[in-house]
């Protein structure tokens, strides 16, 4: 019969089983958890911390092994010349990446969403998201062909009569090279392809928060429609806008792949510790090496949190 | 005579806020009974504490006479209508109706032709193949009550379910409810801060304030004897008389009610009281003068057929009878 | 925000529009080349199209369909760990509140927040202490651990949009937490954590930085690809499988976006 019955007989284990869960709502989420935790913390954060922990050993020059002993070695090698280039030419490349994203993610993300509606803003959105979810190889590789020598960039720039600006650009130094497809140039033009959606999107939803009659109020006070978008909507999209960087500064800060085909022999932190863990076998300074990024992005996290960016998240 | 629901000497504390303050509640067999009062007053916990979806922190809840205190909601041979309703989307009307019965195993044909029953008992034939989401409110609602009533409980509690209707609709299903009550003859707890529905609807009222159950009685006996000052403003338009008016017009009381219907115009020779008229208010079928009389203002309503009320400045006397003033004994404890 | 009845000025329709052609010319390019006949460099326009590399590539590169198949097969079982995982992470933390609930939903986020290199290396230097040699199912664990966030996000997003009181008008109807799972919660979590399936099976197949430190000799299809990055084998094969690889991935993005998009306007 029902469980309207209760005094007659027992109840049925499943029954029991489901009573003392509803009673102890704080076992159910214990049982809940268990199994994710488990995995994400032993497999997860147990290697992490396993990593990290490696960062105070040290590799024996003779025995290759791995020292287990704490010391600081590492972070002194760290401070050495030919690291300290990589960092600051990698979290140079880093903020310059971000600020170009942002620039070209201000007008699409304002007019998705202040002047496109229905179908077309959905079109929008489905643009956007589509290179966002694609394969990271095969943009790569789309670039790979469009930079190259004989691609479709150089091909446009001749028939404009443009290839000695090209030229010019790659003998200049620090950002030159040998072609578009081997400088920094084109690694910077790749990051900003790459990650571009990244910043597209939340600052589209911190502009749609944006009360409709606030800009109205605006206009009808007398501010031309730049004035309103600068004095008004931006202070409010900021937190937006430092989300979508918290994106495009991480990304950038750990990728190994895209210098690695891209660009010139410079390194970056992520080819150093790629190369440090993998052919040198030097685990202990590519943990110390990897806690770099993590402290950067940590920094970058906190003044973004500054700015309001985990609400928008 | 056991009672169909009691409470006894519930607590329920979220923290250190107690939501619930050791309330004595008896509710008889075919009983429709209102808890009444303000939000935050305790009502809707003590409803879901009758259902079991909130677990005292102290004191019995009984269901005909079985300590069902700590048993989970599908244990107790109680339904309930939502506030929201809370119809399954991804079901048709007609499974929604019949998942009482569903998750009893009982056959397909067998729920579907009682389901069909239910919809027919609440006015909405035929609508079993549609979704909620293409139901309006006051259908939705029927619909919440088939689902309720399909598995023959002792108690029906209802959650302010006329909150979202809008005025007509809210009055047609009034009626409705109480004719259904009626009908299957099963106890009713409603709950609702409408004071018009809770005296309208029930046998009896229980009001209720910061977790304390004030009063429970006759829809009748509350409005017109209430136990506490609370109760008096809550229930109906009030003159709360204190100090030295109450005790010159109230034989000696610190805390009287005169409900403004209650008072007449007339000469000032033989008054009760006199004032000067300072304000009227037109409501349609009466209208409510404010006078003022010494240090107080009491609103006085003059039905519509007594003609014009008098201008503003006017002097007046005011008329009642003995039995039209009602004293006040805990009146000056102060609750707020 | 409503979008304003007035008319965006030209510069900005122009740089908006210009912005998304940016995104997309160069995916249109590689369908191009797909059909370029030239097979020693990228040279543009391609000279002559034809259909033949996809021939080749379907009949003469079995290493490209054994890295298909792994990546469909590694996609797969993450996929299905994460769902488990994410709904029960989802289920325990999407309406509560406890000491402790931030910091778990952060450690969910992890994976896929810092950068994954250091998952990589994390993993694989954890293997090698361990002794546990490379596998099918080093890799699955990598990808496993980033999925599970994906399905958690969108499974607590449908729970918190869901009315509470389901799930206590189906206990008071007489269903036991079970059924209530069963009947109830379930099915309004079916759209949701199809939604999550798909965008984690796309990441899944994906995914090359943590899959190269944890794969051993496995090769799945992004390994290939990036190793014809590096070192290109036969160009216009790789121009193929980059089509390939779009469509695959285009077609669970596009409906996971219709579910979700389904979900928030219809069955409420």
């Amino acid at each position: 019969m029902s469980a309207l019955a209760l005094d007659a007989a027992p109840r049925p284990l499943r029954l029991r089983v489901s009573d003392a869960l509803y009673r102890r709502r704080a076992l159910l989420i214990l049982l809940l958890l268990v199994p994710p935790m488990l995995w994400v913390g032993a497999v997860y954060v147990g290697s992490l911390t396993a990593l990290l922990a490696n960062s105070f050993f040290r590799l024996d020059d003779f025995t290759g092994q791995v020292v287990r002993e704490v010391g600081f070695g590492n972070f002194a090698a760290l401070l050495q010349g030919a690291n300290v280039d990589v960092v600051l030419r990698t979290v140079t490349m880093a903020l310059v990446v971000t600020g170009a994203c942002i620039v070209l993610a201000l007008p699409i993300a304002w007019y998705m969403a202040r002047h496109a509606s229905g179908t077309r803003k959905a079109l929008l959105y489905l643009a956007i998201m589509l290179p966002l979810w694609s394969s990271y190889l095969v943009r790569l590789y789309a670039w790979k062909l469009l930079l190259a020598k004989e691609g479709a960039i150089s091909w446009v720039l001749a028939k404009l009569h443009l290839s000695w600006l090209l030229e010019a650009l790659l003998a200049a130094p620090v950002v030159g090279g040998h072609s578009l497809s081997f400088s920094p140039l084109g690694t910077f033009v790749v990051f900003v392809y790459l990650w571009l959606p990244f910043m597209i999107l939340p600052i589209q939803a911190a502009f749609e928060r944006v009360p409709a009659s606030l800009v109205e109020a605006s206009g009808d006070l007398g501010a031309h429609p730049a004035a309103t978008f600068w004095r008004v909507v931006f202070p409010l999209a900021v937190p937006g806008i430092a989300a979508g960087s918290i994106f495009t500064f991480s990304l950038t800060l750990g990728d190994y792949i895209v210098p690695g085909v891209i660009g010139d022999s410079s390194m970056f932190i992520g080819q150093v510790v790629s190369l440090q863990q993998g052919t040198a076998g030097n685990v202990p300074l590519a943990a110390a090496m990897s806690l770099v990024p993590i402290a950067v992005i940590a920094l970058f996290l906190w003044g973004a949190k500054r700015l309001g960016a985990f609400d928008a998240l | 005579m056991i009672p169909t629901v009691a409470l006894e000497n519930v607590c329920c504390e979220y923290g250190a806020v107690k939501a619930v303050d050791g309330v004595d509640l008896a509710l008889a067999a075919g009983e429709f009974f209102t808890l009444l009062g303000p939000s935050g007053s305790g009502k809707t916990t003590c409803l879901r504490m009758i259902g079991g979806f909130a677990l005292p922190t102290s004191g019995r809840v009984l269901i005909e006479g079985r300590d069902l205190t700590d048993a989970p909601p599908y244990a107790r041979p109680v339904n309930t209508v939502f506030q929201d309703y809370a119809l399954f989307p991804h079901m048709n009307v007609r499974d929604n109706v019949a998942y009482g019965l569903m998750v009893r195993g009982v056959a397909k044909a067998e729920r579907h032709r009682r389901a069909e029953q239910m919809l027919e008992l609440v006015r909405l034939p035929g609508a079993g193949e549609r979704r909620p989401g293409q139901l309006s409110g006051g259908q939705r609602q029927r619909v919440a009550l088939a689902r309720a009533l399909i598995n023959e409980p002792r108690v029906l509690l209802l959650d302010e379910p006329l909150g979202a209707l809008d005025l007509k609709l809210r009055e047609q299903m009034q009626a409705e409810l109480k004719a259904l009550q009626r009908r299957l003859g099963i106890t009713f707890l409603f709950v609702t801060h409408d004071q018009h529905e809770a005296l309208s609807m029930s046998d009896r009222v229980g009001v209720m304030n910061r977790g304390r159950l004030e009063q429970v009685g006759a829809p009748r006996e509350v409005y017109d004897a209430p136990a506490t000052r609370f109760v008096a403003e809550f229930v109906g338009a009030a003159n709360l008389l204190e100090g030295e008016l109450a005790r010159r017009l109230a034989e000696g009381a610190s805390c009287a009610l005169l409900r403004p219907e209650r008072i007449r115009l007339g000469p000032e020779r033989g008054a009760r009281a006199a004032g000067t008229v300072t304000d009227s208010q037109y409501f349609g079928s009466f209208v409510r003068l404010r006078v003022q009389i010494e240090s107080a203002t009491i609103a006085v309503d003059l039905h519509a057929s007594a003609g014009p009320p008098p201008p503003n400045g006017a002097r007046v006397g005011l008329h009642w009878s003995a039995a039209a003033i009602h004293r006040i004994e805990n009146g000056t404890e102060d609750r707020r | 925000m409503r979008s304003s009845a007035a008319p965006a000025s030209p510069w900005l329709r122009v740089s908006a529009w210009t912005v998304v052609a940016f995104l997309h010319v160069p995916l249109a390019l590689i369908v191009l080349y797909a059909f370029s006949a030239e097979d020693q460099s990228y040279v543009f326009p391609p000279p002559e199209l034809t259909l033949r590399w996809f021939a080749v590539a379907w009949n003469d590169r079995p290493d490209v369909w054994r890295a298909i198949w792994l990546s469909l097969e590694v996609a797969a079982y993450s996929t299905g760990i994460a769902l488990v995982l994410g709904t029960l992470a989802a289920g325990a933390l999407a309406r509560t509140q406890f000491f402790g609930r931030e910091a778990i939903s952060l450690l969910l986020i992890l994976p896929i927040a810092l950068p994954g290199i250091i998952t990589g290396i994390s993993l694989r230097s954890a293997y090698s202490t361990l002794g546990i040699p490379f596998s099918f199912w080093t890799i699955v664990l990598g990808h496993a651990t980033f999925c599970v966030v994906v399905v958690f996000n969108n499974a607590v997003a449908r729970l918190r949009r869901a009315s509470p009181s389901l799930i206590e008008a189906s206990m008071d109807l007489g269903a036991d937490g079970f059924q209530t799972l069963r009947h109830v919660i379930l099915p309004q979590l079916a759209s949701a954590l199809l939604a999550g399936g798909l965008l984690a099976f796309a990441l899944s197949f994906d995914e090359v930085i943590v899959t190269t430190f944890t794969a051993g000799q496995q090769t799945t299809l992004p390994i290939w690809m990036l190793a014809e990055l590096v070192r290109p084998r036969q160009r216009p094969v790789t121009n193929v499988v980059a089509v390939i690889i779009i469509a695959l991935t285009f077609v669970p993005i596009l409906a996971a976006y219709y579910l979700t998009r389904a979900d928030e306007h219809g069955a409420r």
